[in-house]
């Protein structure tokens, strides 16, 4: 179904700070009347990407709030006026160097829009001497149930990715490209593989379904056979890493001028009539979602992300961010009690970083720093699969998590 | 509107320790059934007296110690392992003792589910063999109870009695006839009351590995090994494999979560392990039968074998490694 855009009616609350990076400093005040796509946030640390104005009105407040990561966080609240106007300044950007085209990117706004949001020109912006990077991965391996907005992009902007991708391979003197896809997409794989027919260097792959395809080292390893050894970026196997969505979205900045300013949701759950892609500005908040969304019943559990990364939301005043990928509702979702470890092993053989969360559990029980540490925990992404696939419904993953802030802490 | 709050992730498959238990009875079901048909009635009342006694057990000693007595399939499980160990003819109130071994000394002793260290069934087996050493040997014929001869009868005697008992065929001096492949194959001699039948185990089996319950590494490795020694050793081995309690002992005792091995080399290596040891206790000891002391001895060293086959991390560097 065709993302809808939708307006938001009621003030949107733009967060100075999404995914990874400096949270930005405002340039506007309360009382400010600001243009859709006007500068309202910017920052001087490099790894920071600034923040516009998704409406048009005047800034009311500038606002703490707690982030749906529980970190407090600046925010500015802007009225949404009836008539919207674009602000006067846009205009697409001259670019000509590698330096220039990294600049563009950070003046875009844009950040990984596959989860962790980090800051989309300081990917680009690798070290030339020390990486000898020949392959840009594009993830469109969308792995979390429920969510489609990858999936969405493609069959709708498949024009604008391909432009991307060719605009950062000329730009950043990188060789070729591999668009990973998962197979249960099979009219995305059939679109993209007609799409690149005509290009040298650009190829298609078709990637078992399975969670976390997506996941930035197991996508380098699937597409390409290489392995990201710990503590390493992409960059050392030769790669670097964009979300197909990003890829696109900076083909269309370069193309308008128009920043970063609204983003694809997808709208499901079980309590969900018509699972839906929404085109939201940034800052809209989850009660302007809910009038849209077209719910059975009353939801007793709101998930802003995938249902295995995701976090609960418990506030309808929650903005989406600019990494929100999906909305999701849910009532009455079984809530199995926890019961003994049965030693089944099934866990390990989620765990697509061959690690052992069993184990990591009993020796957290025991507070046993140094075996956590033999045992890698440090090395767990949190992707959820152990939680999931325990028969014991023991929270793995919580455990996992509060695992590494304990090594962290000694 | 409330608002349940929780960590990732939000939604957890449908699968649950009781319908993993619930499998293995159902997978258990085929060789109730044989032995029944083998055996008689007496097959059933004891594996009942099992069942029974086994969840009897848990809950008293649950409630005893104050801990969650809600209790799941688990000891259903054990006791039904239990009695298909026993010969038909056992005394009721020795399963009983047996139970009470499985459940209390070996399981619930040691922390109850999941934290035993060895198989509750294959424990209480070896003390009922060194405890009751003749009622635990005696092996009726199969179809013996087509004969209308007294279960008290049977049980008191001390000699055995043409006609009425058989040795399992791993027993058999010098001179005695196996019986042939097939009827060693659908379970139609001596032997405990749910192990003589491997057609019936085998059809557990394949269900087991059909619902993802068990894997097929142990049960493979294990078979495998002993069919290879015998081979080598010139020994007859349909007879190996078919008689005794190496397939029920692999099948359904092998792959017992709590007491072997989580990763699949580690399973592998236990696999390997049971079917030597049972090959050393069949060719050199006086016992006729090793399966049970092998799974034991290999319980024992799990937690060894858990230690030197952990999985190597995705992408780890080893300290001293070059990057």
């Amino acid at each position: 179904m065709r993302t809808v855009k939708i307006d938001s009616h009621a003030p949107v609350i733009i967060s100075m700070a999404h995914g990874i990076g400096a949270p930005c400093v405002p340039v506007v005040e309360a009382g400010d009347y600001v243009r859709t796509g006007q500068l309202i946030a910017d920052s001087d640390a490099f790894v920071s990407a600034p923040v516009y104005s998704s409406v048009t009105g005047k800034v009311i407040e500038e606002r703490n709030v707690l982030d749906i990561n529980g970190n407090l966080t600046k925010a500015l609240v802007i009225d949404s006026e009836q008539k919207q106007y674009l602000c006067s300044k846009i205009a697409p950007p001259v670019i000509n160097t590698r330096e220039e085209f990294i600049k563009a990117v950070r003046a875009s706004g844009l950040v990984g829009l596959g989860g962790a949001g980090f800051p989309t020109h300081a990917k680009l912006n690798y070290d030339r001497e020390k990486y000898k990077v020949d392959t840009l991965v594009v993830n469109a391996s969308e792995c979390e149930p429920y969510i489609t907005t990858d999936y969405r992009e493609i069959m709708e902007n498949s024009e604008d990715i391909i432009a991307g991708i060719k605009l950062i391979l000329e730009k950043c003197g990188i060789s070729r490209a591999v668009i990973g896809i998962e197979r249960n997409m099979p009219s995305a794989v059939r679109l993209m593989r007609e799409r690149v027919q005509s290009e040298q260097n650009i190829t298609v792959k078709a990637l078992p379904t399975y969670y976390p395809q997506g996941a930035e080292k197991v996508l380098v390893h699937n597409t390409t056979r290489r392995i990201v050894k710990e503590k390493q970026l992409p960059y050392s196997a030769g790669c670097i890493i964009l979300n197909v969505t990003s890829v696109a979205s900076i083909a269309r900045y370069m193309e308008t001028g128009i920043p970063f300013i609204s983003r694809r949701i997808t709208i499901d759950g079980n309590i969900v009539n018509k699972p839906a892609n929404f085109m939201v500005p940034i800052g809209i908040t989850l009660g302007e979602i809910m009038k849209k969304a077209d719910l059975r019943l009353q939801p007793d559990r709101i998930i802003f992300g995938g249902p295995m990364m995701g976090k609960s939301v418990y506030d309808l005043e929650t903005p989406i961010g600019k990494t929100t990928g999906a909305v999701l509702f849910f009532k009455d979702m079984p809530t199995d009690r926890a019961t003994a470890c049965i030693r089944c092993g099934k866990c390990l053989r989620a765990c697509s970083m061959n690690l052992m969360p069993t184990e990591f559990e009993k020796s957290y029980e025991m507070r046993d720093i140094k075996r956590l540490r033999k045992l890698r925990v440090d090395l767990c992404m949190e992707c959820g699969s152990c939680s999931y696939i325990c028969p014991a419904k023991r929270n793995l993953t919580e455990r996992n998590k509060l695992a590494k802030d304990l090594l962290r802490d000694n | 509107m409330k608002l349940i709050v929780e960590p990732s992730p939000h939604i957890k498959s449908n699968n649950s320790t009781d319908k993993i238990m619930l499998r293995v009875l159902i997978a258990l079901v085929p060789a109730l059934v044989m032995a029944v048909y083998i055996f008689g009635v007496r097959a059933l009342t004891l594996s009942i007296v099992c069942v029974g006694s086994c969840i009897i057990f848990e809950s008293l000693f649950r409630r005893y110690i104050r801990k969650d007595t809600n209790i799941d399939l688990s000891p259903a499980v054990t006791g039904l392992l239990l009695a298909f160990c026993l010969p038909v003819t056992l005394p009721y109130y020795m399963a009983i003792i047996g139970c009470f071994i499985a459940i209390v000394v070996v399981k619930q002793l040691f922390g109850g589910l999941g934290q035993n260290f060895a198989n509750p069934a294959i424990v209480a087996r070896i003390v009922l063999v060194l405890s009751f050493t003749s009622e635990m040997t005696y092996w009726v014929k199969p179809f013996w109870h087509r004969d209308d001869i007294e279960i008290d009868a049977v049980s008191s005697a001390t000699q055995a009695v043409d006609g009425i008992t058989a040795a399992t065929p791993l027993m058999l001096e010098a001179g005695e006839q196996a019986p042939d492949l097939w009827n060693l194959f659908m379970g139609y001699h001596g032997g405990s009351l749910g192990e003589t039948s491997e057609f019936a185990l085998l059809i557990g089996f394949v269900f087991l590995v059909a619902t993802r319950v068990v894997r097929t590494v142990t049960p493979v490795a294990f078979i495998g090994t002993v069919a290879l020694g015998a081979f080598i050793a010139g020994a007859d081995v349909g007879l190996h494999v078919l008689s005794g309690g190496l397939v029920l002992g692999a099948v359904f005792m092998a792959t017992d979560y709590a007491t072997t091995p989580v990763s699949l080399t580690g399973k592998f290596v236990f696999g390997i392990g049971c079917g030597l040891i049972t090959l050393v206790i069949r060719f050199f000891s006086d016992m006729p039968e090793g399966v049970s002391f092998a799974i034991l001895i290999m319980n024992i060293l799990t937690y060894y074998i858990d230690k030197f086959t952990f999985p190597k991390p995705f992408g780890a560097v080893k300290e001293g490694d070059k990057e």
